[in-house]
């Protein structure tokens, strides 16, 4: 028999889950429901620095704990899967970041480096074997520990015999080298995540539904910012542009599978994808048709094919887009615009998606609680309209952000209904 | 030749790479005076850049031009060697540039370097992460009249605060504009670092210099 406070955080854990889905079907709700998503603020609300969360697992769950108790909001992000990376990140000798204390100050957030990562002769090696080139190529320029995996052969060239005569390779000192440092690493992470799932379902039964799940990626930010480098993939567009459309069509096959399969363990159907190449001003609108959109739309179809919700954070100011981004099936999606029009959204994409955001980080770190309060409240009244809307800032709770800032916009849900 | 230096500018200019090497190539094979060429490259680049103003070209046409740009220039130095050094190009003003300290980004930034050199500014590039002092000393040392500060993280609006206030602690907040720009930068951002402005996009940044330098050379 459960008691009744159990039953209470089960029924609001319902209510939550039903307002958010509710959101995401376009139905109208009781209220618009709120979300909390942050990177490093947890940090700043625990008094803690960047690296303690990135580091201290146990520590980061306590104030993701804290804040959930505090602010009461109807879902969040478990933020251990991109924050609670240090351990990891440094057995593997990760090379794509810069982190709090490994390579930026301690209080200081993730600093990506923009890099080639895979030339642009290597388009072809991509799009005939991606397998083979990811493992014996792309890691060990990713990962310090895994360049043994450089020495591995082109299995597929094995056959009868030749399968059993290639065990050696298996033995050679530099991929035993890497094969026990990736464990090591693996383990680690493994730690992480089981600490992760555990403080997931505490919070489940205080009432607190996950808002996203798995995380996936368009096709043309994969090759722009992990493989080609934002110089690279620029001359791209002109230079080889076919393979580039070859390779992101590969690109696309993997990027669902994945997210397919990191789905199958978690209980939130929500596939977070940030987006980075969209902004307004940055391509033209018929290289956005050609290179952005078409490959983007596969992996958004194939989610929502797999029964997930694709939650696409558009990055930058996204307006211009909004017209050309409205093919998709109604009702599956969130649409969260970082700095793009929310009202013009509501208007032009208000029947397809549900929106998402878009408190400027600007006033949550140096207005009032007033401002904020009035802002949300416009947005809740305007955006949250018949339904199709969730409140969050433009990047969720930045960093810096002020307390009391935050607050007024958690309560602004409370104190505006739906509108 | 005047055929093919039309065909060279509009090779550039249309984002046909071969055909642009090609005919550079040809063109000082030909005898052709380098000066001449790098010349040509200069028109095409304002036109890449007015197609930019006119959001016809974007980013990637940029880079393009550039890279046009940088190949002919690879070409052409070596037979340079042996004239005079050449114009000191003239400017229309200068610009003390740089992402502020805690900050790594850069393409924001040099997009904003690259327009404001093609619309005639000189350009002191600081690059990332610059403290506060590198901004001091490259004032005192060029004298500018327009500083830029660029962030993309939201802890730059800290920095940018700094920055400004520190300017003004070397005296120098009278004898400068400052402008900001990047990811996260609106209205209520220049107010919280006590800038003067701030831009949207590269377009803005070269707008503000115009206005504050008032085209004077």
């Amino acid at each position: 028999m459960m008691s009744d406070a159990n039953y209470d955080t089960k029924e609001l854990y319902a209510e939550r889950h039903k307002r958010v889905q509710d959101a995401i079907s376009l139905k109208e709700t009781d209220r618009v429901p709120s979300v909390f998503y942050s990177m490093f603020w947890y940090a700043k609300y625990g008094g803690v620095t960047c690296r303690d969360i990135m580091y201290d697992y146990d520590k980061l769950s306590a104030i993701v704990r804290k804040v959930l108790n505090d602010f009461q909001p109807d879902c969040f992000s478990l933020p251990h899967p991109i924050i609670a990376l240090g351990p990891s990140m440094e057995a593997m000798d990760y090379k794509q970041l810069e982190w709090p204390g490994h390579g930026t100050d301690p209080n200081v957030s993730y600093q990506f480096l923009d890099k080639e990562y895979m030339t642009a002769k290597e388009y072809e090696e991509y799009i005939f074997d991606p397998t083979g080139f990811y493992l014996t190529k792309y890691l060990p320029r990713i990962s310090g520990v895994c360049e043994g995996f450089g020495k591995l052969p082109s299995f597929p060239g094995h056959y009868y015999i030749q399968s059993v005569l290639g065990a050696r390779h298996f033995s050679n000192p530099a991929v035993v080298e890497s094969f026990q440092a990736m464990a090591r690493a693996g383990d680690e992470m493994q730690a992480m995540l089981s600490k992760a799932m555990t403080f997931a379902r505490e919070m489940r039964d205080a009432g607190f539904p996950l808002a996203q799940g798995a995380s996936a990626i368009s096709p043309f930010d994969y090759f722009a910012d992990y493989f080609r480098g934002s110089k690279g993939v620029m001359m791209d567009m002109y230079r080889k542009a076919d393979l580039f459309l070859e390779a992101m069509d590969k690109a696309a096959v993997f990027i669902v599978r994945s997210a397919v399969a990191q789905s199958e363990r978690q209980p939130c159907k929500i596939v977070f994808i940030p987006v980075h190449w969209a902004f307004d001003g940055l391509m033209s609108e018929e290289h956005f048709k050609t290179f952005f959109w078409p490959p983007f739309k596969k992996v958004i179809l194939g989610l929502i094919d797999a029964g997930l919700n694709p939650l696409l954070l558009w990055e930058g100011d996204c307006t211009s887009r909004m017209e050309l981004i409205g093919d998709i099936p109604a009702g599956k999606a969130i649409y969260w615009f970082e700095r793009g029009d929310l009202f013009k959204a509501k208007e032009i994409l208000g029947n397809v998606t549900c929106l998402r955001g878009n408190v400027p980080p600007s006033l949550l770190n140096t207005g009032t609680p007033e401002e904020v309060d009035e802002y949300c409240k416009t947005l809740i009244q305007v955006v949250g309209k018949g339904g199709g809307f969730i409140l969050d800032g433009g990047i969720g709770v930045p960093d810096e952000a002020l307390t009391e800032n935050v607050k007024a916009m958690f309560d602004a849900t409370h104190k505006y209904g739906n509108g | 030749m005047g055929n093919k230096a039309d065909e060279l500018v509009n090779a550039i200019a249309e984002m046909d790479e071969g055909k642009a090497i090609d005919l550079a190539n040809q063109m000082l094979a030909e005898g052709i005076d380098p000066l001449e060429v790098l010349r040509l490259c200069r028109v095409a680049m304002n036109i890449v850049g007015e197609r930019f103003e006119k959001q016809e070209y974007f980013l990637p046409e940029l880079m393009m031009a550039g890279d046009m740009l940088e190949q002919i220039g690879a070409i052409v130095k070596p037979l340079l060697m042996d004239q005079a050094g050449g114009e000191e190009p003239e400017t229309l003003g200068t610009i003390v540039l740089g992402t502020v300290h805690g900050d790594l980004h850069d393409i924001g930034k040099n997009i904003v370097t690259f327009m404001l050199e093609l619309n005639g500014f000189k350009v002191i590039d600081l690059g990332i992460d610059v403290p506060i002092e590198k901004f001091i000393d490259a004032i005192e040392e060029n004298q500018p009249q327009v500083v830029a500060l660029s962030g993309f993280l939201t802890l730059a609006f800290d920095s940018m605060k700094e920055t400004v206030e520190a300017i003004a602690e070397a005296g120098w907040r009278d004898k400068v504009k400052i402008m900001i720009g990047g990811g996260q930068i609106d209205e209520q951002v220049t107010n919280y670092t006590g800038a003067d402005a701030f831009g949207k996009n590269a377009m803005e940044a070269v707008s503000l210099c115009n206005e504050w330098i008032g085209g004077a050379t």
